[in-house]
């Protein structure tokens, strides 16, 4: 191998156990990669795969708890597991660098963001304050940051997520170090920063020949960025090679699996109207926070306007955008958790925006919802079947008729029926979100919101869930408001779109239309920053 | 930054009324005739009527109460019967001992207790760790004025090398006022320091647990200038916090301590006021003990935004 | 959005390993070194108070001049109401109304105990009730917070001071007294568990099945105040008998005719130089006492909220 093209980054048969009762033995199980100067390495899984604590092992950041127990790892040829605290603290961002995946907490709130910048180089060299300053200001500018004096001075908070991510990718790369580790840097923000960050890590690591690993879960991400790819499930490396070739032939079974889960970009229904009732219709929807106080500034947040939306029996409307559009504003004011300020919702023909809480009840059961957070949608304390029951019992429903009922439910979402006396602990994340969807059920409602319901699972249980969504809506024939702000999940299961950007919906009509032909700026924006948008996710058998 | 305290001095508002109405109310609670139990045991039904013409207790209640506002706000907190002097003399006398032990007991306190509690959480599960929080925790569980008489017994009385009780002014003589205010600082002190130990530590601990310590150690700084530079600026506002309402404490303790060490104070003041009646003077202890501790959470409050750039109102 | 936790395997490995895990909750409890160590102390305690009168014990209020000021260990002679002497040996001494100390700490258990429970029980029912309110319903909330920030913007022990200057002494009017000051900081505490269990999904989702207010404060806002207030209780517990043992050490706690241990500290101030038995024995059962309910809290509190043992 000529010097140009030795390995960065070396892991060979590197175990970490877990300490003892865990799940399994080991976080990570003999994994072996490497990482070529100038070359963008993916490690990609779903979550207990461990690719997040190799990340924090080549760092030497593990937790006390987890132990490497064999291996070694190579950073320009040297063992740095082998290495001692303090020359592991001399190469931490001068050759290694890590940047993480909450760009809110991960910098110091009370120091300024230029001074946390130049900590690393107080620490790394021996330039004087002039030397550090222009260095900072330099680095600032690289990283596409516009006024870097005033972002010197700056605080955390002061900054958006995406110019915070910036900051730590500046503060890593300041000292132009030979590896760029990078945790899911982009999970946490919205898509089109997001596409901004990519993109501006793809060309600092191609200008200084920076080699990244790059932990992520999402396949776009991979599709858009890596050279190649290694896929882990519970520790272990499944498989791994040149992207092109792990997405459009993957080998083993797993990895066939998980790229058949990825939902295509584009929509897979064709946005007929049918010819069915109106179950839920929006006029002019509107939520206004006004906070006054006294002595307080008056502050006043639009948080929806103007919202039109209307959705029949057996259809499924998506809203989709980005944090900050107003679309979980206006699911939750449908749903009347909170109540609009302006406009009206209809449900069938009753108008339910306006009615008092008590007049409200009734047709509470129409309206039902789940919650994005499978871990908090379901009180740790009551058996899954109180869970269930409640809502019936609340209408009249006597116990044993209601329990007769979430029987049933717990089939339709292919749950084992006799588990009604467990607690939510017991399940996983994609069970307990069906058993949410029961809950929903069981009260026979007319309009089903799912509010970021899958976004927080792993997309092969994704996969499963969505397909359930897409199977009860039409058995149950119900109108479903599918609120999320991934394109992808909107394209698999959406017959209608609506698109929101700070309140207003911006773009309206079928998905077909709205994915295949964009009309608002702001929608072929988004479109444009979807990451893999033009990679084909084929379908593998097993 | 004006701005922000004029808000914040016009929020204690509120809290001071609630104060005052409680204090008002005080005397008027009682069972029995106010201006009998303002009289004393040995009034005469002359005397009585007399006081209950001059203090206006036949006046409507928001009257009164008005009136009680409108004298305070031109300094008349009326008179003490027990004592024979007017309230505010009585305070001006007696304050000098409250506040240097107050003083005293704050500087030895917090400068004690916040290294302790940081080196606790730096080295947490090791002997220091645990010894202090041991200290900590027989702090709250012994009386003040135990550790008062234990103190007393080992230094005062076997050892001899301080006295027992009493006072000097500051002004009289400074080493005689040290001498004197060692053993209450440290008595007094003792649940002080328990409690902002405590605290520390655990601000300490849950800071070190944050992202952006792990983002520090992610720079290749040392373990000292993570815990120096990041941690504790970060642990501030909790460990100021618990300063500010450790202050109830102090005042609380001090009227025990004063009891203990024979100084003249307020505290001392304060209980002779409650087992004599002496109502004006009790009413206007408690209201100055609580100004001072609201004004004292209200420079707290201040000293957040000093601290982190987060809270600009 | 961030991907489920790293705990979080697979369907069939997580239902496996998670049966019963609810239940081991409280026997992790029992098993907690400071809960059996302080539980202990602290049922030697409550035997003492429950078993005084078999304990060697006389009346603890009977005055006997003749007796007075004995040091500890002394034997002494004393009338019986039939006119005969009998001999005794007084094992804490005797105080200066010729009252055997043993006799008034044994009997003082029992004021001390029942003033820690009885201070505990008001402060804790008053404040979660006032703080579930005050957590639930806005409008009642700034109007109850004001008056709660006024009430703790007094010193406790002199709150306290000022109730019992408006009623008289006695162990009920001590009780309140000790019980009011603690009251706002019970109320808080509900209040804050209220506001952030309110914005729970969980809630969210009962409300949207047509949940009624008082069924959904029973069934799923109060259960996260059980394990917090058991915590706070058991401080509050130690904290009021600190509390009763400083007003009557100040002469305005409970008379001494019912011997409580901070009384007889009081009464025994003024010759402590000579006759330090009388603060020493009566300290020494307070300490441990304490302690014991402290360590208890310490321990309740790392078992049952991992998280919150990181804080006080």
């Amino acid at each position: 191998m000529s010097e140009a093209n030795k390995p960065v980054l070396e892991v060979r048969n590197l175990t970490v156990a877990l300490p003892s009762g865990a799940d399994r033995v080991n976080a990570v199980e003999k994994v072996n990669f490497t990482v070529k100067p100038g070359e963008i390495v993916c490690l990609v899984g779903e979550s207990g795969s461990g690719k997040s604590v190799i990340a924090f092992t080549v760092m030497g950041l593990l937790a006390k708890a987890l132990k490497p127990t064999s291996g070694e790892i190579l950073l320009q040829g040297e063992n740095i597991l082998a290495a001692s605290e303090a020359r592991l603290r001399e190469l931490r961002c001068t050759r290694m660098s890590m940047i993480f995946q909450e760009p809110m907490t991960a910098l110091n709130p009370v120091m300024t963001c230029g001074d946390q910048i130049d900590e690393v180089l107080r620490t790394h060299t021996g330039l004087d304050a002039n030397q550090r300053k222009a260095k900072i200001i330099a680095i600032l500018e690289r990283v596409k940051l516009p006024e870097p004096e005033r972002i010197y001075a700056s605080y955390p908070h002061q900054l958006s997520g995406g110019q915070r991510q910036r900051i730590m990718i500046a503060m890593a790369l300041v000292l132009d170090p030979v590896l760029l580790i990078a945790d899911e840097p982009t999970t946490a923000l919205d898509v089109t920063t997001q596409a901004e960050i990519l993109k501006l890590i793809a060309e600092l690591q191609a200008s200084e020949g920076t080699g990244v690993l790059f932990i992520t879960h999402d396949f776009g991400v991979v599709a858009e960025i890596a050279h190649r790819v290694a896929v882990l499930r519970w520790g272990e490396l499944v498989e791994m090679g040149p992207t092109e070739q792990i997405l459009s032939r993957p080998q083993q079974g797993y990895t066939k699996m998980l790229i058949s889960s990825v939902p295509s970009i584009h929509p897979a229904h064709r946005g007929v109207r049918l010819a069915a009732e109106t179950v839920l219709r929006t006029e002019k929807l509107g939520k206004t926070y006004a906070s006054k106080g006294f002595f307080q500034k008056n502050r006043v947040v639009k948080a929806a306007i103007d919202v039109d939306l209307d959705v029949r029996r057996g259809e499924t409307l998506g809203i989709v955008g980005e944090s900050g559009s107003g679309k979980s504003t206006v699911a939750r004011c449908i749903a009347r958790l909170i109540d609009p300020t302006d406009g009206n919702v209809y449900i069938g023909d009753t108008e339910i925006a306006r009615l008092s809480t008590q007049r409200l009840r009734p047709y509470r059961r129409r309206v039902q919802i789940v919650f994005q957070d499978p871990y908090r949608s379901l009180n740790p304390r009551i058996t899954v079947g109180d869970s269930i029951v409640e809502g019936p019992m609340n209408f009249g429903l006597s116990k044993s008729d209601a329990l007769a009922r979430a029987k049933k439910l717990m089939e339709t979402v292919r749950l084992d029926p006799n588990s009604l006396d467990r607690y939510p602990h017991q399940f996983s994340g994609g069970q307990r979100q069906r058993i949410c969807i029961a809950r929903a059920l069981a009260m026979e409602p007319e309009l089903l919101i799912a509010d970021e319901a899958v976004s927080a699972l792993d997309v092969s249980v994704q996969k499963q869930v969505l397909e359930l969504l897409d199977e009860i809506r039409q058995r149950l024939n119900l109108a479903v408001l599918f609120i999320t702000h991934d394109l992808r999940v909107a394209a698999q299961i959406c017959d209608f779109v609506a698109v929101m950007s700070q309140g207003k919906v911006v773009e309206y009509g079928a998905a077909e239309q709205v994915f295949g032909a964009p009309q608002h700026e702001y929608t072929k924006a988004l479109f444009a920053a979807a990451p893999g948008r033009n990679w084909e996710f084929g379908k593998f058998a097993a | 930054m004006l701005d922000f305290i004029a808000r914040r001095l016009i929020a204690i508002v509120p809290v001071l009324t609630v104060v005052a109405i409680f204090v008002f109310l005080m005397l008027r609670l009682t069972p029995g005739d106010p201006a009998a139990v303002i009289a004393g045991d040995n009034a005469t039904s002359d005397q009585i009527a007399q006081i209950r013409e001059k203090l206006g207790l036949d006046l409507p209640i928001w009257t009164q109460f008005g009136i009680w506002i409108g004298d305070m706000l031109h300094g008349n907190f009326g008179e003490s019967f027990f004592f024979k002097k007017t309230v505010v003399e009585l305070i001006q006398q007696r304050l000098e001992p409250t506040l240097a032990l107050s003083v005293c007991t704050l500087i030895l306190a917090v400068s004690t207790a916040v290294p302790l509690g940081v080196i606790a959480a730096y080295r947490q599960g090791s002997m220091v760790d645990r010894v202090v929080m041991a200290m900590s925790v027989l702090g709250f569980s012994l009386p003040t004025f135990v550790i008062g008489y234990c103190l007393i017994y080992i230094f005062a009385i076997e050892l001899g090398w301080l006295p027992v009780q009493g006072y000097t002014r500051i002004g009289a003589d400074f080493g005689g006022f040290i001498e004197h205010m060692v053993l209450p600082s440290i008595t007094l002190g003792a649940v002080y320091v328990a409690l902002i130990a405590r605290i520390t530590r655990a601000s300490v601990l849950e800071v070190l647990n944050e992202d952006y310590i792990r983002t520090a150690r992610a720079k290749g700084l040392s373990n000292r200038v993570v815990l120096m530079r990041h941690a504790l600026r970060n642990a501030a506002v909790p460990i100021l916090t618990v300063i500010g309402i450790g202050i109830a404490l102090l005042i609380g303790g001090a009227v025990v301590t004063e009891s203990v060490y024979g100084l003249p104070g307020l505290g001392r003041l304060t209980i002779e006021a409650v087992l004599s009646r002496d109502f004006p003077t009790i009413q206007a202890v408690i209201l100055l003990f609580s100004v001072v501790y609201v004004l004292i959470n209200l420079l707290i409050d201040i000293g957040y935004t000093l601290v982190d750039p987060r809270i600009r109102y | 959005m961030s991907a489920v936790t790293p705990e979080e395997v697979v369907d069939s490995a997580a239902i496996a390993s998670a049966a019963g895990k609810r239940r081991s909750l409280w026997r992790l409890v029992i098993r907690n070194p400071s809960v059996i160590v302080g539980g202990a102390i602290l049922l030697f305690m409550v035997l003492i108070a429950v078993l005084a009168p078999y304990l060697g014990t006389v009346d603890p209020t009977r005055i006997d001049p003749a007796a007075r000021n004995k040091k500890p260990d002394t034997e002494i002679t004393f009338h019986l109401d039939n006119g005969q002497t009998a001999k005794r040996v007084v094992w804490m001494g005797t105080d200066s109304l010729g009252r055997d100390v043993y006799s008034r700490v044994i009997y003082g258990t029992r004021v001390s105990l029942i003033v820690g429970v009885a201070v505990s029980f008001l402060s804790i029912a008053f404040g979660l009730m006032i703080g579930l309110v005050s957590g639930y319903v806005r409008w009642a909330d700034g109007f109850i917070m004001r008056i709660m920030d006024g009430l703790m913007a007094i010193p406790g022990i002199l709150l306290a001071i000022a109730l019992v200057s408006i009623w008289r002494t006695g162990l009920v009017t001590v009780v309140f007294a000790i019980a009011v000051p603690e009251i706002p900081r019970v109320v808080r505490l509900v209040r804050s568990i209220v506001l952030s269990v309110r914005e729970e999904p969980y809630v969210e989702g009962a409300i949207s099945v047509g949940t009624p207010t008082f069924t959904l404060m029973m069934r799923h806002i109060l259960p996260n105040t059980i394990a917090p207030l058991i915590v706070q209780a058991t401080f509050t517990a130690a904290a009021a008998i600190i509390a009763e043992a400083i007003l009557s050490f100040l002469g305005i706690g409970i008379p001494p005719e019912t011997p409580s241990w901070g009384n007889i500290m009081a009464e025994g101030r003024t010759l402590f130089r000579v006759f330090p038995h009388n603060i020493l024995y009566p300290g020494i059962f307070l300490a441990f006492t304490v302690l014991a309910i402290n360590i208890i809290g310490d321990g309740l509190r790392d078992t049952l909220d991992p998280k919150m043992s990181k804080k006080v």
